[in-house]
């Protein structure tokens, strides 16, 4: 191939992409086979069991199903957003991709400000909700939005804070030093158990997932504010879910859980890849044990849980932080 | 041309167009709703012009608080304020379109005398150390009056705001 027309670089940003989208499917096809035998076996029954072994292919079945599917636009909604709210939805989900350090030589782009650029693009996810449930004509897509953007307002301050206090310690935003800064010392859930936990916690209530799961309610609001979407308009708004999971366990891993460190393996460069996925998946599973166990809160306890408790504390451990570091 | 210099070039005039686009939406939206829809597209437009500049950080600030965080407390106001058939009708009709149309001339006008009368230098080519410490530095040691006066103004925003919204809830 002419290298002239197409530089190297050039060719890695391409792979990197349909890396990128080949991890994000498979994370969407394993995961929501897990959520659903993990809440299967926590309801004591089997979960999905018909398709393949254990209904290991109910997944892949599900997801051609939901391809296949016309996409229905209701007669009132605003065709236009309607249309271009999942893609919103998806975009920014993906995007936090290019700078998630999976092992010291697998990370896209090392970005001198890269969890910066990964809250940025969080915060696009609350537009994209708010677009689809407004456009949809419907008063449950409408309070689900509502009720969204009221709780991703309130929990992205926390998660702030509470990354913020890290950078402090390791003074960048390259996900590459914050992991770098963790394996010659201590991991930073040791040194900032505080921030670690209002981290968790707030990032439950980012990815809208249960005991937060007002947004989508299903007992009040049919679906909350994906309630009008069908097919493939629903499929995306899925996958930005799981991939976004995936995006807050990563988040996790590489700002307090030591990121790629681990013990030493046999697998010469997949080692610190499959220590960071390992991390991630444990991660993801206690979300899933989560939503299962605890209840859905009321919509005033989640705003006071935010505003009242979490951020307080959080504010206090920058402070603290700050003064230790100075010192 | 280079495929990287073609690249930076296209993506230029790319974000060029996005932003008049979504000034042009903002302007002309009859919705209100796609009114501030188009001044997020202006604004990430604006953004994607500060990347072409070789600035991420501000790229990502402009991200993270025009689009993030102003744009969607005005939908949010949006969604909260009127129903989707109230939107629908513009008040953009009869004497009120006279009256914008003097009015944004005007502005324009005005705009436009400062704008003829200054001299353009050509900025030199990064005359010193613009990183991002150097940037944190200059605006907590040196510009620091600026700095705290502006969270001044904010504050006073935030309290004028509270005094609103409980004012409104026990009448």
């Amino acid at each position: 191939m002419d290298t002239a027309f197409l530089p190297p670089e050039l060719l890695r940003m391409l792979i990197a992409a349909l890396f990128v989208v080949t991890v994000v499917f498979v994370n969407a096809l394993f995961m929501v086979y897990a959520e659903r035998k993990i809440a299967g076996h926590i309801q004591r029954r089997p979960g999905p069991y018909e398709v393949g072994w254990h209904g290991i292919l109910q997944t892949l079945v599900d997801g051609i199903k939901l391809m296949t599917k016309e996409l229905v636009i209701p007669r009132d909604a605003n065709r236009m957003l309607f249309r271009v709210a999942p893609l919103l939805a998806f975009t920014p989900v993906v995007m936090p991709f290019l700078v998630l350090p999976f092992s010291e030589n697998l990370t896209i782009i090392d970005m001198n400000i890269g969890l910066i650029f990964i809250l940025a693009m969080a915060s696009l996810n609350v537009m994209a909700i708010l677009v689809a449930g407004w456009s949809s004509n419907n008063k449950y897509g409408l309070f689900g939005a509502m009720r969204s953007v009221a709780q991703n307002i309130a929990y992205e301050i926390p998660i702030l804070l509470s990354l913020l206090s890290v950078v402090l310690i390791t003074n960048s935003f390259s996900m590459r030093t914050i992991v770098e800064a963790q394996i010659s010392g201590l991991w930073f859930c040791l040194l900032q158990p505080l921030a670690f936990i209002i981290y968790l916690i707030a990032a439950l209530a980012e990815t809208n997932r249960a005991p937060f799961d007002m947004p989508e309610a299903e007992s009040e609001l049919t679906a909350g504010f994906h309630t009008e979407y069908s097919g493939m308009g629903f499929g995306l708004f899925f996958l930005g879910e799981y991939t976004n999971m995936f995006i807050v366990s990563s988040v996790a891993v590489a700002v307090f859980l030591g990121g790629w460190s681990g013990l030493p393996l046999p697998m010469d460069a997949w080692t610190g890849a499959f220590w960071f996925l390992l991390k991630v998946y444990i991660l993801m599973f206690i979300m899933i044990w989560v939503r299962w166990t605890y209840p859905r809160v009321r919509f005033d306890q989640l705003m006071n849980l935010s505003w009242k408790y979490l951020i307080p504390f959080a504010l206090l451990n920058l402070i603290v932080t700050a003064v230790i570091v100075k010192l | 041309m280079s495929t990287y210099v073609f690249i930076a070039e296209a993506l230029f005039f790319a974000f060029v167009i996005l932003t008049f686009m979504g000034a042009i939406l903002a302007v002309r939206a009859r919705l209100l709703m796609h009114a501030v829809l188009g001044l997020a597209v202006c604004l990430l437009g604006v953004a994607g012009l500060y990347f072409y500049l070789g600035s991420i950080f501000l790229t990502m600030m402009q991200i993270l608080i025009y689009v993030g965080a102003i744009c969607i407390l005005m939908v949010f106001g949006v969604m909260v304020g009127y129903t989707p058939q109230e939107i629908a009708e513009s008040n953009f009709k009869g004497k009120n379109r006279f009256l914008a149309v003097a009015a944004s001339f005007t502005g324009f006008f005005l705009l436009l005398i400062p704008l003829l009368r200054a001299t353009f230098t050509p900025a030199l080519e990064k005359t010193g150390d613009f990183s991002l410490p150097w940037l944190g530095e200059t605006l907590l040691y040196r510009y620091c009056m600026a700095f705290e006066l502006i969270s001044v103004v904010l504050l006073a925003a935030i309290i004028g705001a509270i005094i609103l919204a409980t004012g409104g809830r026990e009448s």
